[in-house]
């Protein structure tokens, strides 16, 4: 037993001979009124103990992940004349933002194998378990999803995109869509060689509404009354001072 | 300059939004209407989701017609009386609106509904415009004065009589009664005052004077969508403060202008103009449903938001 975790350590090391050292140029985004899209940036370097090995090239490939939530999918379709909401089915859990870049393309850099554990590429990073059992046509709704989303700027794959200098220093940038919705983002880099995941490195970027944006929206969903009342005295008053200058136009 | 709305969650122009307003102000203000059955399709076109465009222009209106009814109070010229009949039909529609928007939210047909909605309404409410304009128009020419007969209609045989002494009427409550419900209904799903239909069903329906006609329905319009904003802001969260302000913002300056244009046009020319309006929104939201869209599918959120 102990012989064979042995075994298991001494094959594992090599993994660890090249680590991920990372950051972002910055830990949250705040989403404010003027808010119109962001850019992030993503470097770090490979820190290896050992010389660079020379049997495959080291490939890098970036993540980045927002909030996970199901979405319903629904098709058109022609009744009586008319397109109207027909079949739809239930995707578990989609990632509301969605963007990958790579030094290669990604079939390139990733195994399939490697690519459904780590879960990179966008068709898989998507699960739709649920709509596959319910409708058994999932993966039309799917590739809708995906069609959508990237149409909308929220699921990009940008492969040759990460900057990669003497097989060490890495930096690329996401871009943020300026119809991104708040929540916890995941930034995730992968290193590979020979479409194996060498080392992983995660971490959490926040994007949050502030300021005024999130007291609205903190006010409209917590305290739904007052929220209303406020909109409702504001049309009045608002009313009731128009009403008032065009009578002293008058005037 | 771009501006984050924090309800609707999109990014749009804040010049865009402010024109908008004024467009529809100026019409507004032309030809006397609220002017939410222009702004809410408007809203669709530009990308704002069908839910808050829905509710933030009900929210809109509550304040155009705020402006409105106090020049109304002046001239004397609104019928609390019947007012508040349309009113408690109003707000016993908009809660069945409402309860009909969330179901078939839940369905994912309530662009649907709303699209057929306008389609149909536009479509009636400006035909009828157009060829009662268009009779004016002949009239005009040939004689220079309009026919007027007092009509006696089954309106009149209903039980439940109530005396309207601003109106002048003596009739039935349940007739204003099932068109303040059939208003409330259009407010809810439509995010419209409901004027446009309102307005024609006092005159020909009901036979009020139409002095008071104007004044009276944006009396009932305030508190009906006053109604459907509260409404909406509690179940779907869906009112959108920042985009509200900036359509009265421009639809307030916008209705001045238009005020001052509608003075100097005829009656009948105004009439024709609104209704080829009211066409054209109408074949426009036509055209989307029968047309087959370039995208088939649609997301949203399971189970309504």
């Amino acid at each position: 037993m102990l012989r064979l975790a042995l075994l298991f350590l001494l094959a594992a090391l090599p993994l660890r001979a090249e680590e991920i050292v990372a950051d972002l140029s910055q830990s949250s985004v705040g989403i404010s009124a003027t808010f119109d899209g962001s850019d992030i940036l993503i470097f770090g370097a490979v820190s290896r103990e050992a010389p660079v090995p020379t049997d495959s090239p080291l490939q890098v490939v970036v993540s980045v992940a927002g909030p996970s939530e199901a979405v319903t999918v629904r098709r058109k379709d022609k009744r009586v004349g008319i397109w109207v909401n027909n079949d739809s089915a239930l995707i578990d859990d989609a990632p509301s933002f969605y963007s990958v870049a790579t030094t290669v393309p990604l079939q390139e850099a990733l195994s399939d194998g490697e690519d459904l554990h780590y879960k990179v590429s966008i068709p898989r990073a998507i699960s739709s378990v649920g709509a596959q059992i319910a409708t058994g046509h999932a993966q039309e709704f799917t590739e809708a999803l995906i069609r959508i989303r990237t149409h909308n700027g929220l699921y990009q794959v940008h492969e040759g995109a990460v900057e990669l200098m003497s097989d060490t220093l890495f930096r690329t940038s996401i871009d943020l869509p300026s119809n991104l919705t708040a929540g916890e983002y995941t930034a995730r880099i992968l290193i590979t060689r020979d479409q194996q995941v060498v080392d992983s490195f995660e971490t959490k970027l926040d994007i949050q509404k502030v300021g005024i944006e999130r007291w609205l929206y903190n006010l409209a969903h917590d305290n739904a009354i007052y929220y209303g009342l406020m909109s409702l005295f504001i049309a009045i008053a608002a009313g009731w001072l128009a009403s008032a200058v065009f009578s002293y136009f008058k005037a | 300059m771009q501006i984050y709305l924090p309800i609707a969650e999109v990014s749009v122009n804040a010049f865009l939004l402010l024109g908008l307003g004024g467009m529809v102000g100026i019409l507004s203000g032309m030809f006397g209407v609220g002017g939410g059955f222009l702004m809410t399709p408007l809203l669709f076109f530009i990308g704002i989701p069908p839910a808050v465009a829905v509710a933030t222009e009900a929210n809109q209106i509550v304040a155009s017609s705020f402006s409105g009814v106090l020049a109304h109070f002046k001239r004397k010229t609104v019928d609390l009386k019947m007012g508040t009949v349309l009113l408690i039909g109003g707000l016993v529609g908009a809660y069945l609106g409402i309860q009909l928007f969330n179901y078939l939210k839940s369905m994912g047909q309530v662009d649907l509904l709303v699209k057929l909605s306008y389609v149909v309404f536009l479509g009636i409410i400006g035909s009828l415009m157009f060829v009662e304009s268009l009779n004016a128009i002949r009239r005009a020419k040939k004689t220079g004065t309009a026919a007027k007969r007092k009509k006696h209609n089954w309106v009149h045989n209903l039980p439940f009589k109530v005396k309207f002494r601003t109106s002048g009427l003596y009739i039935s409550a349940i007739p204003p009664l099932m068109v303040g419900v059939f208003v409330g209904v259009l407010a809810a799903i439509m995010g419209v005052g409901g004027g446009f239909v309102m307005v024609p069903a006092m005159i020909y329906l009901l036979g009020m004077p139409t002095k008071v006609v104007i004044g009276t329905s944006l009396f009932q319009i305030i508190f009906v969508t006053a109604f459907t904003t509260m409404m909406h802001a509690t179940t779907n969260f869906t009112v959108d403060i920042v985009l509200a302000v900036l359509l009265l913002v421009g639809g307030v300056i916008g209705a001045q202008i238009g005020t001052r244009i509608g003075v100097k046009m005829k009656a009948e020319q105004l009439r024709i103009l609104l209704a080829i309006l009211v066409l054209a929104v109408c074949g426009k939201l036509a055209l989307d449903l029968l047309l087959q869209p370039s995208e088939l599918y649609s997301l949203g959120a399971p189970g309504g938001h």
